[in-house]
């Protein structure tokens, strides 16, 4: 008990899956044979070294040249114990690699720089919800580049390789927040490839689910309009790894100020409005402002209208740009900016720095039960990766 | 090997040389290098090195093999598709230019030995002649690829990154979003170009893309094998209809699966990785075709130098390792060869 | 294709063998600087490779220390723009790692020390190939150009946002990982090209490096099968060439697959042939598999050299027979061998079978075996020996030390459940540096040391230099220790931000790196002092009893007039030190009944 708390607080993460227990008893035990072993190297080295040292009077003498039996007892001894570590080792693997026949399946959407957990019901979130005790199969690809998917409170890690699939399971257990990291290097932004893995109590679950996947149903939602939804999506879907917020230009450019701006394209200029918004998401090569690169991902099919119009919400209470009048609060966002009273400039007050909240949804009845996922339709994810998985 | 060392020990004893002078440093014969106790073990320093090194010459070429094996594994129909665009004759032709300049040089070698300045001259020169007959035809079966946009990387019409000019439609299409051929169209208008090329009077020479169906509204069948000089392609036209109509068949009572895949049969993931066929068709015989022009290179330097005399039964040591290289070459073109071309 | 050994003296140029005028040495024997840059004599070959290496070791280590720095807070140091601070950060640690792996460790012991000492270890004149050896150092300094432009490239970028074609900076890793360094990475079907365009330049370095590794390879299998001297039979070869012969098998097949892909990868890149890119129908899982079969033997073209030289020191310095030398050798081959087998053991949380896994896993522990033979019989050589403490035998002590270390934690990554915990992680990270820097870089100062006085003829400052290899072992450990708690803690590599939790390791690391290079710099005051003011150094200045240290130091040109007789090696007894004259002498009777005592086995 006190080696394990000792070995959660010195040198491992907090155990929070199923698994864990048993990598951590293997390393532990590792670490046993590493100790060992180099003890017994250092206090021969520093016993012979002490005692053969050169000084005056003392002689070399002699001792073989070779000794056989030693020499195999160091060969065979070694090399049962890595046949031992072998297996601990392989046993430990395959326990996270067969995945238990009950799982609830979340697809895995990676992209430069961020996550997209796809719930059975089409939700997706930037970071995994998951419930306690119940083996959850997640199936990984990446849009771009590989990334990896690492947990280490469940000592599990897979990489996202484009054009494939990659799978793996994990059952939590333990309620609470653990971080989730990209541990394949991946560019720019690596480092900022966070997340977190939230594990809920089962009926806890649930009800997140619900109330996640749709924001306008969010309490927030009623007290600040669209463009709260809008800044929440523009959260979660990672646009600010490479948007700024404070007028500085990121990969690409700044939101500050933008809705209503001239900006010079490669090809031409542009007043941003509603349609470039639009384009510019769905469509991210298609008109690229001048100095940036097309690397942004279309979100067509991920984003839908309607999210769009509260992203385009969010964007004009952000800009001194925009003339315009603000949107009616806590409508049920039709998507219509219309006229709803021309006081209220753009609210000056930061949206964003709020608590995180998840995002979509919108419109997507709750057709499934989180506990008890759609059985066959979840295989296919939401997003499609370049290249055919085979 | 043992046995050249005897015949040159056995050379050496002739010239009333013995080893144990040639260990005395004033007795050094002239072509042994100051480090080396003895010509015997001078030349065979250089025979394990070049061992060695066609060792990594192999391994190198292993890279390529390796990468191809995957694909053809990963990916047999494509390979069975893509491959009927090459030219199984004028590879069969190289395949023999090759290996008439393997012998050629082999005997090269033994002039060498023998001190036969003259033979080893004209072996040398038919060996390089082999080489560039090889490269000639090489050369037009490259050009055939690139005027009929099979080309590597962008240049080739299957890759996603083509973006040239499709045949008779004229203006340049961005590949992105919505292309506005299908791969179906593409090819149709690729096989109007085969057929535009073929009309050409003055390509008397170079290969052609011959399609029998084309014009009958029958594209769907089309099939790309059909490269092959123009002279010829008359009577090869009519077997290709035979065949089509299944009126070929094999010992084993089997059509001649060669012809039966089309692009249109090709499962939608497989379309996009046509091009990866002939990207690694470009890979391997370019890779190989270097290696042809360095060892023509290296005949003409040991020609060169075996003209000046430099060579006999004591010292014949360059002409024997650049004869192992072109062996080497040789080989690996043989195994080219039916990978590439013969696929079933 | 300059396998072909032409005559050296040209045809019927007369060769003489004037013996030597009394004090000329390889280092006086010829003038000016193209006597240095055309010369075919090994030991200046060597000498070349030496200021070549050194000073990319210094350009690396120059790297190493900004991105430690960068790393001591985890908000931007270098810029106030995250996104810049970030390039910079991932630039850093790319050129880090290609430089010191591709420039440095690969040539460092094989190059500098095996050029140097391998023929005069055989007795022998020269290498076989005299003219592949100068080609080799010509094909490293192509490659370390290329490696400049990128540089220079990066440079020019960042101070004035220039682009040079295929050379701006790096920053995809050392490892050039597909499809992010293939560049054609295209979301929503736009291949773009980022700002990677370095890897152009850098793969051609690889790959003209690659070269020169192949003709070193090739070099010195051909001279130890050929230029043994009468008396040494395979078994009577001192450990050192036993080690730069595996390496050579090594160098001679890994390499030629390195090249090969270096030559895919540019095709992916520069025309996009789809091999590796899956936007484009290739997998990049493929890429990696072709780049761990070069670079899992490759880190023992590192190791093995390494391992070659602390047999020597070992051995000489405790003035003991080494121990077990038949296991030592056999197990040299034996990794040799086995290091082809295990390349997947980088890809367990790619997505493999199971089964590849296990078996490479398997694999993988089994090559554990050899190595640790080694270490139990470096230690048993110190067994009633006499020890001596010069600065190559501290050297050497650390080696052991870290390689010990380094090499059990190895045991955590191959073993599947555990790997997969700390794979991608600072764990990764460390074990790494223990073995390739902690032990390979330790063994080649151990080698620097020992042989120094053969090279230059003068003896290194024992204290200064002591004093160096300590501050470098703690400065070492202060980096590299915790690096091994951060990742099992859950801290991903190649970060330039982290959560703030890690910092306090990140402090003690970037403190340990400072440490490392004030150790550095006075190891290479040390050395260079004695290089240049160092007290003269006698032809056998440690007693030990291979052949380089039969013949003068410095060496003369052709390092020994007369071909000499091998004997056992390791037979330290042969010589005495000498009260009268403060020197070793051999004790000839002695050495001539050793030599007699086993069957010579010579090609003659």
């Amino acid at each position: 008990m006190l080696t394990t708390i000792l070995a959660q607080q010195l040198y491992l993460p907090p155990k929070a899956s199923t698994v864990a227990p048993d990598v951590d008893a293997l390393f532990n035990w590792i670490l046993g044979i590493t100790i060992f072993f180099c003890l017994l190297i250092f206090i021969g080295i520093v016993v012979f070294g002490i005692k053969y040292r050169h000084r005056r009077g003392h002689e070399g003498g002699n001792s073989p040249g070779h000794s056989t039996a030693l020499e195999l007892t160091w060969t065979i001894i070694p090399t049962i114990i890595v046949l031992i570590i072998f297996y601990y080792g392989f046993r430990g693997f395959l326990d996270q690699t067969v995945v238990p026949p009950n799982a609830y399946e979340i697809q895995v959407d990676s992209y430069m720089w961020g996550w997209g957990f796809i719930y059975p019901n089409g939700h997706v979130n930037p970071e995994l919800h998951i419930p306690k005790n119940r083996p959850i199969r997640l199936v990984l690809t990446s849009r771009d580049v590989i990334h990896s998917l690492y947990i280490p409170a469940f000592r599990v890690q897979k990489m996202t390789v484009p054009g494939r699939y990659n799978r793996f399971w994990v059952e939590a257990t333990q309620t609470g927040e653990f971080p989730i990291l990209c541990a394949q290097y991946c560019g720019t932004s690596h480092s900022e490839m966070l997340t977190k893995a939230v594990v809920h109590e089962q009926a806890d679950f649930a009800a997140w689910l619900e109330k996640a996947s749709d924001l306008s149903k969010q309490p927030e939602f009623e007290k600040q309009g669209p463009a709260w939804a809008g800044a929440q999506i523009v959260k979660a879907r990672g646009c600010l790894q490479c948007h700024s917020l404070d007028g500085s230009a990121g990969q690409g450019p700044t939101l500050k100020d933008l809705f209503g701006k001239q900006e010079v394209l490669n090809d031409g200029t542009v007043t941003v409005d509603e349609n470039y918004i639009s384009e510019s998401i769905l469509d991210p090569a298609k008109r690229v402002v001048k100095g940036f690169q097309p690397i942004m991902p279309s979100f067509r099919g991920s984003l839908k209208p309607q999210e769009i119009d509260w992203i385009n919400w969010y964007l004009k209470s952000i800009s001194a740009n925009y003339k315009g009048g603000s949107p009616p609060m806590g409508a049920p966002a039709g998507g219509a900016p219309a006229g709803a009273g021309g006081g209220q400039q753009g609210t000056t007050q930061p949206i964003l720095p709020s608590s995180p909240a998840p995002v979509q949804g919108s419109g997507t009845p709750m057709s499934n039960r989180p506990a008890t996922p759609a059985p066959g339709g979840s295989a296919t994810p939401a997003t499609q990766p370049p290249g055919v998985p085979r | 090997m043992s046995e050249l060392v005897n015949k040159q020990q056995a050379a050496v004893a002739l010239a009333g040389d013995t080893f144990s002078e040639q260990r005395d440093p004033h007795h050094h014969p002239p072509h042994v290098a100051h480090h080396f106790e003895s010509a015997e073990q001078q030349f065979s320093s250089a025979k394990i090195g070049m061992w060695v090194f066609l060792a990594t010459e192999l391994l190198m070429f292993g890279g390529l093999f390796c990468a191809y094996s995957v694909y053809r594994h990963n990916h047999p129909e494509v390979f069975e598709f893509a491959h009927t665009f090459l030219d199984k004759n004028l590879g069969a032709i190289n395949t023999v230019i090759l290996i008439a300049s393997s012998f050629t040089m082999a005997l090269g070698v033994r002039m060498a030995q023998i001190g036969n300045r003259k033979g080893l001259t004209i072996c040398l020169i038919l060996t390089l002649l082999g080489g560039l007959g090889f490269m000639v035809i090489k050369s037009i079966e490259y050009r055939a690829k690139y005027e009929h946009h099979l080309w590597f990387g962008a240049g080739n019409q299957y890759s996603k990154l083509y973006n040239g000019p499709r045949p008779h439609e004229g203006p340049i299409q961005q590949h992105s979003d919505t292309p506005a051929l299908t791969h179906g169209e593409r090819e149709q208008a690729a096989v109007a170009h085969q057929m535009a090329a073929t009309t050409l009077p003055t390509q008397t020479f170079g290969p052609a893309f011959i399609d029998p169906n084309a014009g009958t509204g029958d594209e769907a069948k089309i099939k790309p094998n059909q490269v092959m000089p123009v002279g010829l392609a008359p009577a090869i036209m009519a077997q290709q209809a035979a065949i089509e109509h299944g009126g070929f068949k094999d010992a084993a009572g089997h059509t001649d699966s060669h012809h039966k895949i089309a692009f249109e049969d090709l499962p939608q993931s497989e379309k996009d990785r046509v091009a990866t066929f002939f990207n690694i068709y470009f890979l391997m015989t370019g890779l190989h075709g270097l290696h042809v022009l360095i060892g023509m290179g290296l005949i003409t330097w040991v020609m060169i130098r075996g003209m000046a005399g430099a060579f006999g039964p004591l010292y014949y040591t360059p002409v024997d390792l650049v004869g192992l290289y072109w062996h080497l070459v040789d080989l690996i073109w043989i195994f080219l060869f039916p990978l590439l071309y013969l696929i079933h | 294709m300059s396998a072909i050994t032409p005559p050296a003296h040209g045809i019927g140029m007369p060769v003489t063998h004037d013996p030597h005028p009394p004090g000329d040495n390889y280092l006086t024997h010829g003038r000016g600087i193209m006597s240095w840059l055309f010369t075919l004599d090994h030991k200046r070959i060597g000498l070349m490779y030496m200021a070549g290496v050194l000073a990319s070791f210094f350009v690396g280590g120059v790297f190493a220390m900004l991105l430690r720095t960068e790393l001591l807070t985890p908000g931007p140091t270098f810029s106030s723009n995250k996104t810049a601070a970030w390039n910079f950060y991932n630039h850093a640690f790319t050129l880090h790692g290609a430089v010191m792996v591709f420039l440095f460790i690969i040539p460092a012991i094989p190059a500098i020390l095996g050029n140097f000492i391998l023929p005069i270890m055989l007795g022998a004149k020269d290498v076989a190939f005299p003219r592949l050896n100068l080609g080799s150092l010509w094909c490293w300094i192509g490659g370390a150009v290329f490696f400049g432009y990128v540089l220079l490239g990066g440079i020019l970028n960042a101070s004035f946002g220039w682009h040079l074609p295929g050379g701006y900076g790096l920053d995809t890793g050392w490892t050039f990982y597909t499809p992010y360094s293939s560049g054609q990475v295209g979301v929503g079907g736009t291949p773009y090209q980022h700002g990677t365009d370095g890897t152009i330049a850098a793969l051609l370095g690889v790959f003209v490096l690659g070269f020169s590794s192949i003709l070193t390879g090739v070099n010195f299998i051909a001279t130890i099968h050929m230029l043994r001297p009468k008396g040494m039979g395979w078994f009577r070869m001192p450990l050192f060439l036993w080690a730069l012969y595996a390496t050579a098998v090594i160098q001679i097949l890994a390499t030629p697959v390195l090249a090969i892909t270096g030559l895919l990868l540019l095709a992916e890149r520069i025309v996009g042939v789809g091999i590796f890119d899956p936007h484009l129908g290739g997998d990049p899982v493929l890429y990696q598999h072709f780049f761990w079969f070069y670079s899992h033997p490759a880190v023992y073209i590192m190791i093995l050299p390494a391992m070659g030289v602390i047999s020597e020191v070992m051995s000489t310095h405790s003035r003991k027979h080494i121990f077990g030398y038949n296991f030592i050798a056999y197990s040299s081959i034996a990794i040799a061998l086995l290091s082809f087998l295990v390349w997947g053991h980088h890809m367990f949380a790619t997505g493999q079978s199971p089964l590849s896994n296990a078996i490479f896993s398997l694999l993988t522990f089994s090559v554990a075996v050899p190595s640790a033979i080694k270490v139990f019989n470096w230690v048993s050589t110190m067994y009633r020996g006499d020890i001596r403490f010069s600065t190559a035998m501290v050297c050497a002590l650390s080696f052991l030390v870290l390689f010990t270390f380094g090499g059990l934690t190895g045991l955590f990554l191959g073993a599947l459940s555990t790997d997969i915990h700390v794979t991608g992680t600072y764990f990764i990270v460390a074990h790494f540096h223990y073995v390739m820097v902690g032990s390979v870089l330790f063994a080649f100062l151990a080698g620097l040391y020992h042989w120094w006085p053969k090279m230059f003829g003068r003896m290194t400052n024992l204290f200064w230099g002591n004093v160096g290899a300590i501050v470098l072992l703690i400065g070492f450990n202060l980096t590299f220790f915790v690096q091994f708690i951060a990742g099992s803690k859950g801290m991903p590599r190649r970060y330039a931000t982290y959560p703030t939790e890690f910092q306090s390791y990140h402090v003690i690391s970037t403190i340990g790196a400072y440490v490392m290079a004030v150790g550095l710099f006075t190891i290479a005051f040390n050395l260079l002092h004695g290089m240049i003011k160092g007290k003269r150094a006698p032809a056998n200045p440690w007693g030990a009893n291979t052949l380089e240290w039969h013949c003068p130091s410095p060496p003369p040109h052709d390092n020994f007039p007369v071909e000499p007789v091998a004997g056992d090696p390791y037979d330290l007894k042969s010589w005495q030190w000498d009260e009268a004259t403060q020197q070793w002498v051999l004790d000839e009777e002695r050495a001539k009944t050793v030599a007699g005592t086993e069957p010579t086995t010579h090609h003659h």
